[in-house]
């Protein structure tokens, strides 16, 4: 592996082995990351901020451990990137958001804490559409994230800056948060990875809450590889998350390696239906199909299956995590943290602190959310959407009788521009209608690369859904097919993105 | 001010009422974080990211407070829902951190109850419970400036500590029939919650520290003409006192809103649903909030939380370990002490009667137990304006005490003076006898000294007392009980004046 002349360029399981076998210093690696980041990022504006200090600090108490022969975690001394959705005491933590400017949690979250113990230096916190609300993240209150393919375009959102310091180079792995597709849509544009596990599988706590029925945190890597050894680092049941699961985090390395065999005798694929036709772009269709084509010749089956309560989907999920988001965005008040604006009396000081915090979609969104909870509303609009939700697991249910996984395009279109639906919210809201029912369900769903379209060369992402608690089956068929178009493309898909300018 | 007695009121209308009392747990911890919940520690000492709603931080149900709820609940003969839900109750103010209280609402875990209320002339009361949920306290906020209300002042200071202790509420149903007994009926309810809270063990049912907090909902409606049903005339518009904190201001607040609402409608004025508030000092309300500007609370199931689930055996196995009802329980103390009805009325309302019962427990006979709670220890609680629970004198004490008397080594007034030891911190009453010297004088040849030196001061005394008039001899005792600073026997120094003045008793 000593070929290895940028180890940026390398996967978080070749880092590993490289410092496990003594080819590189943790410090050496995460200096290589700080200065593609120094290089980069001034003009992709993944990071909201860099913890140089931090990152480094831990890298030498990493190369210390392993120098005196302690047993250290596998991804000991990796470095990545957090989400700035997640609490890390110590580091400024923002959301994306204005009215959070500056302040610094007295705590963890639980994902930070396993983080932590796992040794893995910390590069910094990643840009995000404000409270993860958006598709572009260009609701962020810090300026959007450029998309690295082509920095005209979107990197998607709400987790755009963990996506795209992936497909930079600024690190080779990232925590994101999923709450209708802000993990998979992202790494679809971005030509990456990303996992929305289990409703449950990764704790919550310290995750700067959404919509809590819906949002998950899930690892957003380079490879279905090194997802799985994030993924089996972050999950796992959590006393301090009561929506946690109590059972062993999935297998999700294991069945990444059984994927690359090459062998899905067996295995019943199931396309959605729904989630094709109108708004699919051609060339996200054509990737999506060969995508298809692939896993046959590897043994799977094929089938067709219909959800068609998702034509409800978009709807209902656009009055549940208004509503939920209604509620957990309240507590930004003033009183206690954060921003704010002095009035003469407290009504006004909160008001006034919330109206100069909170950017124009945040708005619209709590405003939604408080009608859709009022009294008289509450039935109509909360309460039909919960109904939808079931209905959407009844969909999923009898669907997954029929096929192991679900598969679907991840994102309709590749990436459009910066600005482009800025004023538009409907069809932002578009950009997240394949991977919304996987959140309403909570079942595990997963995105990788299937291509660039012919027509703009951009990236198209393949998404995999599974039942509730299988999430290690969207590894061994994600590995499988990652595997297979690698071959054909002669390397991972994010090698072909073009080189960016790099700073002096 | 109103001119209207609360009589008066009576007369002319039929009340209907209804109580919410909130019951702090006495829960280890806070209902949804690890924080130590306990009373009086400096502010913002007991919180942590969950009970300050610190971004990202998420609740985790108090196990503990949830079994508590369910023994209340069956307390109040309320069924047990078998998957209830926690909602939040949407709402902006500084002492509420998340700005959403957690709550519950349409599905409590408790519902469908009654309790029997036990009137002091024996009257039986049943009152229709609602509901019982969990939910959790705010927390305290302090204005700074000014008269102490929030008008005027300069700033205000928030506490946190009490922020998410859990609570239990208890809704009745409307109460109706009660007529001019509802002040009398309403004090005698949450008088039965709060010895139904302290029997469970589950909260220290302490009024005046607002572990037992009662809003009173009251309204008033014509009275049915004669023959007819009082029950089809439609109820009027309610007003809610809020935080109405001992027994005799639930009777007091009653009076009041009952005479003032009289006076409006007789006045031709509406009554206006709203929420008030009760001022002690003044025993009057003011009107808060009303309900037509009411917030919309905007409740919805709390998504980071699981329902309750209680199981059915655990649920009885809970039913299994309830005290019995208050009532019943006095009715079977008040036989075995052999107390009168207004003893035993006296002892409830003083909040005496498990002191009482603790005193039995240690040794003191329940007559001697009574006479030093409800006595000497009443009015030094008093005097001091503390409940009497808080005088530093435990039952084991009284018991000791009244064992000293009951051997003759103290008599009564030298026992009184042990107990102003012991309320002085010297000590267990033994250790005051002791170290200050308190025991009767059994010694004969002194208190024979005495006698004589008494009867040399007073020779007219001895030859009345020779002549047979025995009831002088009381003179001869005062003088020697105030020589011995009444640490002498006085039926020894009796005897021993009658000996010496060669008479019999």
């Amino acid at each position: 592996m000593s070929d290895i002349v940028d180890w940026t360029r390398a996967t978080a399981a070749q880092m590993a082995a490289a410092l496990q076998a003594g080819e590189i210093t943790s410090v050496e690696l995460t200096q290589a990351h700080l200065d593609r980041i120094a290089a980069v990022d001034t003009d992709v504006h993944a990071f909201l901020h860099v913890d140089t200090d931090g990152a480094l600090a831990t890298a030498r108490e990493v190369d210390a451990a392993r120098a005196a022969g302690e047993s250290l975690p596998p991804l000991a001394g990796v470095p990545i990137a957090i989400k700035d959705i997640l609490v890390t005491e110590g580091l400024p933590t923002t959301a994306g958001s204005r009215i959070l400017e500056g302040w610094v949690p007295p705590y963890d979250a639980t994902v930070t804490r396993k983080i932590r113990e796992a040794r893995m230096p910390i590069l910094g916190k990643t840009n995000m559409d404000e409270f993860a609300m958006g598709s572009s993240t260009e609701h962020s209150g810090y300026g959007p994230t450029r998309n690295p393919w082509d920095l005209d375009r979107i990197p998607g959102g709400s987790g755009g800056g963990s996506a795209a310091s992936l497909a930079a180079w600024e690190a080779p792995l990232a925590i994101g948060s999923d709450t209708g597709g802000s993990i998979r849509q992202p790494a679809s544009v971005t030509g990456t990875v990303g996992v929305k596990p289990t409703y449950g599988g990764v704790s919550r706590y310290g995750a700067i809450a959404l919509a809590s029925s819906l949002d998950q945190l899930g690892p957003c890597a380079r490879t279905v590889e090194d997802a799985a050894y994030l993924h089996e680092v972050m999950g796992g049941h959590d006393p301090m998350d009561a929506t946690s699961l109590n059972e062993p985090v999935p297998s999700c390395v294991e069945a990444a390696r059984q994927g690359r065999e090459q062998d899905l005798t067996g295995v019943r694929i199931g396309v959605i239906k729904e989630l094709s036709g109108e708004g699919y772009q051609a060339g996200v269709e054509q990737r999506f199909e060969e995508s298809l084509e692939k896993l046959k010749t590897l043994g799977a089956t094929v089938v067709e299956v219909s959800c068609p309560s998702f034509t409800y989907a978009l709807a209902a999920y656009y009055l549940i995590l208004p509503s939920e988001a209604s509620s957990n965005l309240a507590k930004f008040d003033s009183v206690r943290f954060g921003m704010r604006v002095e009035k003469a009396t407290i009504e006004k000081t909160m008001g006034a602190t919330r109206a100069e915090g909170f950017g124009d979609e945040v708005k619209r969104r709590i405003i939604l959310g408080t009608y859709a909870l009022s009294a008289g509303y509450y039935d109509a609009y909360y309460g039909s959407a919960q109904k939808v939700r079931t209905l959407i697991q009844r969909d999923f249910a009898a669907a997954f009788e029929q096929a192991d996984v679900l598969v679907s395009p991840t994102t309709p279109t590749t990436p459009f521009k910066l600005g482009e639906r800025i004023d538009d919210p409907l069809a932002m809201y578009l950009n997240d209608v394949a991977t919304i029912p996987a959140n309403l369900a909570g079942i595990p769903g997963m995105s990788l690369p299937s291509g660039t379209a012919p027509e703009d060369g951009l990236p198209t992402g393949f998404q995999i859904l599974a039942p509730a608690h299988e999430d290690a089956r969207m590894y061994r068929i994600g590995a499988a097919l990652e595997k297979a178009l690698a071959e054909e493309w002669g390397g991972p898909l994010a090698s072909q993105a073009p080189e960016l300018e790099v700073a002096e | 001010m109103s001119t209207m007695t609360y009589e008066q009121a009576m007369e002319q209308f039929d009340p209907v009422f209804g109580i919410e009392v909130h019951v702090e747990l006495n829960t280890a911890t806070k209902m949804f974080c690890g924080c130590a919940n306990e009373f009086g520690a400096e502010p913002n000492t007991q919180v942590c990211p969950v009970c300050l709603g610190l971004p990202g931080s998420m609740p985790v149900t108090n196990q503990k407070a949830v079994e508590s709820a369910i023994r209340l609940g069956l307390s109040l003969g309320c069924q047990i829902r078998e998957s209830s839900r926690f909602a939040r109750k949407n709402y902006f103010y500084p002492d509420l951190a998340k700005d959403y209280q957690i709550s519950q609402y349409d599905e409590p875990t408790c519902f469908e109850g009654s309790l029997d209320v036990v009137l002091d002339d024996g009257t039986v009361v049943t009152v229709g419970i609602e509901r019982a949920h969990m939910e959790e306290d705010a927390g305290k906020n302090t204005h700074v400036g000014g008269t102490g209300g929030i008008q005027g002042a300069s700033h205000s200071l928030v506490d946190y500590n009490r922020g998410g202790v859990p609570l239990v509420e208890i809704v009745t149903k409307p109460i109706t029939g009660a007529g001019a007994r509802t002040a009398e009926v309403a004090r005698a309810y949450v008088a039965t919650i709060r010895d139904i809270v302290k029997a469970l063990g589950i909260s220290d049912g302490r009024m005046e520290q607002g572990s037992v907090r009662a809003d009173v909902n009251l309204s008033l409606r014509p009275k049915a003409a004669a023959g007819e049903d009082q029950d089809a005339v439609p109820f009027g518009k309610r007003s809610e006192t809020k935080n109405v904190n001992s027994l005799r201001a639930i009777e007091r607040a009653i009076h009041h809103e009952a005479a003032r609402q009289a006076e409006l409608l007789l006045a031709g004025q509406p009554v206006i649903q709203e929420t008030r508030h009760w001022h002690e000092d003044t025993g009057s309300t003011t009107p808060g909030r009303s309900k037509e500007e009411a917030e919309d609370y905007r409740y919805f199931p709390e998504p980071d939380l699981l329902p309750v689930e209680p199981s059915r055996e655990w649920v009885e196995e809970l039913r299994g370990t309830l005290p019995e009802h208050p009532a019943k329980m006095r009715a079977r103390l008040k036989e075995q002490w052999g107390f009168s009805d207004t003893d035993m009325r006296d002892a409830v309302n003083a909040d005496a009667l498990d002191l009482i019962a603790a005193s039995v427990e240690a040794g003191a006979k329940p007559q001697a137990a009574r006479k030093w709670w409800m006595g000497e220890l009443a009015r030094t609680a008093n005097d001091r304006d503390v409940p009497l629970r808080d005088l530093p004198v435990t039952p084991e004490h009284v018991a000791e005490l009244q064992s000293l008397v009951d051997a003759g080594t103290i008599n009564d007034k030298l026992a009184r003076q042990a107990l102003e030891g012991v309320l002085a911190g010297e000590g267990s009453p033994r250790e005051v006898v002791e170290s200050r010297g308190l025991e009767v004088v059994s010694d004969d040849s002194a208190l024979e000294a005495a006698v004589d030196e008494a009867l040399a001061a007073q020779p007219d005394v001895l030859a009345k007392i020779q002549d047979g008039k025995i009831q002088a001899a009381g003179a001869i005792v005062g003088a020697v009980m105030k020589a011995t600073r009444g640490q002498a026997d006085a039926g020894r120094v009796r005897e021993i004046i009658l000996q010496r003045a060669g008479v019999e008793g």
